[in-house]
């Protein structure tokens, strides 16, 4: 693999060369290297995410052993190029990227084929280890293709890009150590965006319960609970079918991040050995959590809901809050324009940090790719054109990350997209961010977390049962 | 007997032998050439069959005994997985929800199909006959996929199903069918039965339509009732039709997973967790191809254990 990509490092050096040499002066030559000076300041605001994760692990990062030709980042050059891409269904941030990019870069062109994100997770292996492998691929989880070396390693591309210079969480959640634990090491993917989840509530239905300003503390959030209750409204709108997996994890970690540390959870979440997800701050969290469905704060039919069932009856007015991430807000903003609000998960205690979920929204490159270096530059175009960033943020309603010091794009005013953008720097500087504790393995959402809470809603699980299954399921998949 | 034909036999040989053999040889020939003719019709079927039965089949045996994650090097672990699949509660809950459904979808849509087809055959043999088949039938041709989204509408809490409870006032029984761990399954299967029983049905009753009317006739001559008929003629003469059914319906019952996927994906609670789903999700999720296989070998067997039985009754008494 290494030869293979020094060989494509060599290749795309000759390609700069002839083009220095026959001097056709080429834009990409020129625009290409975008992110090569390490940014002056280090602005806090712009961190999306936080830098939570083993900081104090920080690997040494493998330097590069060809040192990259300074002056030549790696680029699409002149060319034509298709960009063999696999794409989410449903979700149009990538086809949006991808038009723009095509119209900045005319000789790249597309061959992109798309599926259901759960037939994704299915067919990446062999995706990547078959004849045809992507440039590009959305990917669901990405450990044990990183072990099974069918990912680029990217940290070529970080040193020659300058990525290495931003901030640091945004690239953690994608860097796989040797030993296999997620959080550090290598880079093997990058994010389009970052995602950030909260509560979502309903302006009107909130009015007419007296909120008049985000809960400070979980006890000002479970008054609010009650009153919605109360108020013969419902509480929580929340999914919890096994068909798009138990939305129920959203609030549970929501819960465990305001009882304890997000440190041991994003630990377990990246597998690191003896981590275990069956802490005695989650089990107050996960009893937290069973005393709202007790009190009937979620829907009755919940185990039956699915996802997008969940967003359209939020968006007709039924439940007064949704715990969800910014992924929706082009879709809350369509269904109640200007009548959804945005909070973060507030803490325990008052004066306390909030914390939230937070992911990239993952690409990566296959290690046979034809055109690896046409794809970095892609991403590294994401993450630095003007366009691009407007397109991640108008469309994608998350972070567009990047180095630091740059703008961030305008977002139309009433929009929630503000209120979640502005809520990124709060759990950034709070260093409070977290994976999900549904990606911790690939089965773990649909064979631990799904099938207990449900159970814990159907009254045939309690709290402590619930983390003692999911940890069981969890040891037999690593020990696999 | 043998010695005279032989001799008119050779008689005839020697007086036209080469007549003789060369019509022998082009007899044989012809065989032969007919057995090639035959091969080659075959051969394009038993390629297909092979290559996508056989050869999968073997493969999947060949894989249960390993601990492979479908790309890397493979490990040789004995009998291992099906030691997994036997200890863990959710893997062995599945193959009990699977006999579970049998009862729906193979029980049910036989014993009712059977008193469906006799009351058409008997009563609505023109025009309303015809349609009542057509309209039991219809599910058959209707993508399971589709049926099972429509029936996951129909059974939600703000589904139809519920409204109709809501308006003939039986509002206390509404719930969200598919959520609820006590009635997850008996839905699902109920859906199995809405599609089989069109299937059962047809099949019945055009085995119904080739029986005898004498003997009805004579029976109805002796005074025997509806019921009678239906249990000493229509049963006994439809044992090897019955059979059929029942194989066919058992076997989507222990196989299924296209409604099940749809319809409620296992939940809640994997209270409707079926071997094809655990398989699916073990084999594409998990990259654990040795343990999926190795409860697919032990669901092949099951089906086998179960119909091979069926088979040899039904088959027996027919003839």
């Amino acid at each position: 693999m290494k030869k293979k990509s020094a060989l494509w490092f060599l290749a795309s050096l000759l390609v700069m060369i002839s083009l220095l040499l026959s001097a056709c002066g080429a834009p990409v030559a020129t625009t290409a290297p975008a992110a090569t000076q390490a940014p002056d300041t280090e602005v806090a605001t712009e961190a999306p995410v936080a830098d939570t994760v083993v900081a104090t692990e920080e690997e040494p990062a493998e330097a590069p052993t060809e040192a990259p030709a300074a002056a030549v980042s790696p680029s699409c050059g002149t060319d034509p190029v298709v960009l063999n891409a696999y794409f989410e269904t449903g979700f149009d941030i990538p086809f949006k990227l991808s038009e723009e990019f095509t119209k900045q870069y005319p000789n790249v062109t597309w061959d992109i084929k798309q599926d259901q994100f759960t037939n994704l997770i299915n067919e990446t292996p062999r995706l990547l280890s078959g004849d045809n492998p992507p440039d590009l691929i959305r990917l669901p989880t990405m450990v044990s293709f990183a072990n099974q070396g069918l990912l680029m390693n990217l940290d070529e591309y970080a040193a020659a890009f300058g990525w290495d210079e931003w901030p640091v969480p945004q690239l953690n959640q994608n860097r796989v150590a040797e030993d296999g634990t997620r959080g550090s090491g290598s880079l093997y993917a990058m994010g389009l965006n970052y995602s950030l989840t909260g509560i979502f509530y309903n302006k009107e239905l909130a009015a007419q319960i007296g909120m008049t300003e985000p809960p400070k503390t979980v006890a000002e959030f479970d008054e609010l609970l009650a009153k919605a209750k109360e108020a013969d409204l419902l509480p929580i709108m929340q999914w919890g079918s096994a068909k798009s997996g138990m939305g129920l994890a959203f609030p549970l970690q929501h819960l465990m991040a305001a009882y304890g540390p997000v440190q041991p959870i994003n630990d377990w979440i990246f597998q690191k050995p003896g981590a275990t997800i069956d802490t005695e701050a989650n089990l107050l969290a996960a009893q937290h959590l069973q005393q709202w469905i007790e009190n009937g704060y979620f829907p009755e039919d919940i185990n039956a809901i699915e996802y997008t069932d969940a967003s359209a009856r939020f968006g007709k007015g039924e439940g007064v809050f949704i715990f969800n991430g910014d992924w929706q807000n082009a879709g809350y903003d369509t269904d109640m324009p200007g009548n959804v609000g945005f909070f973060l998960m507030p803490p325990l205690e008052a004066g306390g940090d909030p914390a939230a979920m937070s992911a990239p929204l993952t690409f990566g490159i296959a290690a046979n790719a034809k055109n690896a270096d046409c794809a970095a530059f892609f991403f590294n175009w994401i993450a630095t054109d003007e366009t691009a960033r407007q397109i991640d943020v108008t469309i994608g309603g998350s972070n567009p990350g990047g180095p630091s010091g740059l703008t961030m794009p305008a977002v139309t005013a009433g929009s929630v997209t503000n209120e979640t953008l502005a809520a990124g720097p709060v759990v950034g500087e709070a260093g409070t961010s977290m994976d999900f504790i549904a990606n911790a393995t690939s089965a773990i959402f649909a064979q631990g977390w799904t099938p207990e809470l449900q159970k814990m809603v159907g009254g045939k699980q309690d709290a402590a049962g619930l983390l003692k299954a999911v940890q069981e399921e969890y040891l037999r998949e690593l020990t696999q | 007997m043998p010695a005279p034909s032989k001799s008119t036999m050779t008689s005839s040989e020697t007086s036209d032998r080469p007549v003789a053999t060369s019509l022998s040889r082009q007899i044989r020939k012809m065989v032969r050439r007919e057995t090639i003719i035959g091969w080659l019709f075959v051969t394009p079927a038993l390629v297909m069959y092979s290559v996508f039965v056989l050869v999968p089949l073997l493969l999947s045996i060949q894989y249960s005994f390993f601990r492979w994650d479908g790309i890397g090097p493979m490990t040789w672990v004995g009998l291992k997985n099906y030691q997994t699949v036997l200890e863990v509660p959710d893997l062995l809950g599945t193959i009990f929800n699977a006999f579970k459904l049998v009862a729906f979808f193979s029980f049910i849509p036989v014993s009712l199909g059977l008193a469906v087809a006799s009351i058409i055959h008997r009563v609505a043999t023109g025009r309303l006959g015809t349609v009542a088949r057509t309209v039991l039938f219809l599910p058959q041709i209707i993508p399971l996929v589709a049926a099972g989204i429509i029936w996951g509408w129909l059974l939600a809490l703000p589904g139809l199903i519920n409204e109709i409870l809501n308006a003939i006032g039986l509002g206390a029984f509404t719930r969200a069918w598919l959520g609820d761990f006590d009635w997850a399954l008996p839905s699902v299967g109920f859906i199995g039965v809405w599609v089989l029983l069109g299937f059962c049905i047809v099949l019945l009753w055009t085995a119904m339509t080739k029986l005898d009317p004498a003997i009805y006739e004579s029976a109805r001559i002796d005074g025997a009732s509806w019921f009678t008929e239906f249990s000493t003629i229509t049963v006994p003469l439809l044992r090897h039709e019955i059979g059929v059914c029942l194989t066919v319906t058992i076997i989507a019952a222990l196989a299924a997973f296209d409604i099940v996927y749809v319809a409620t994906a296992g939940g809640p609670g994997n209270s409707t967790a079926v071997p094809g789903i655990q398989i699916y999700i073990l084999a594409f999720t998990q990259q654990r191809i040795g343990l999926a296989s190795a409860l697919a070998v032990m669901l092949m067997v099951l089906v086998l254990v179960t119909i091979l039985p069926i088979q040899r009754l039904t088959q027996e008494v027919s003839k």
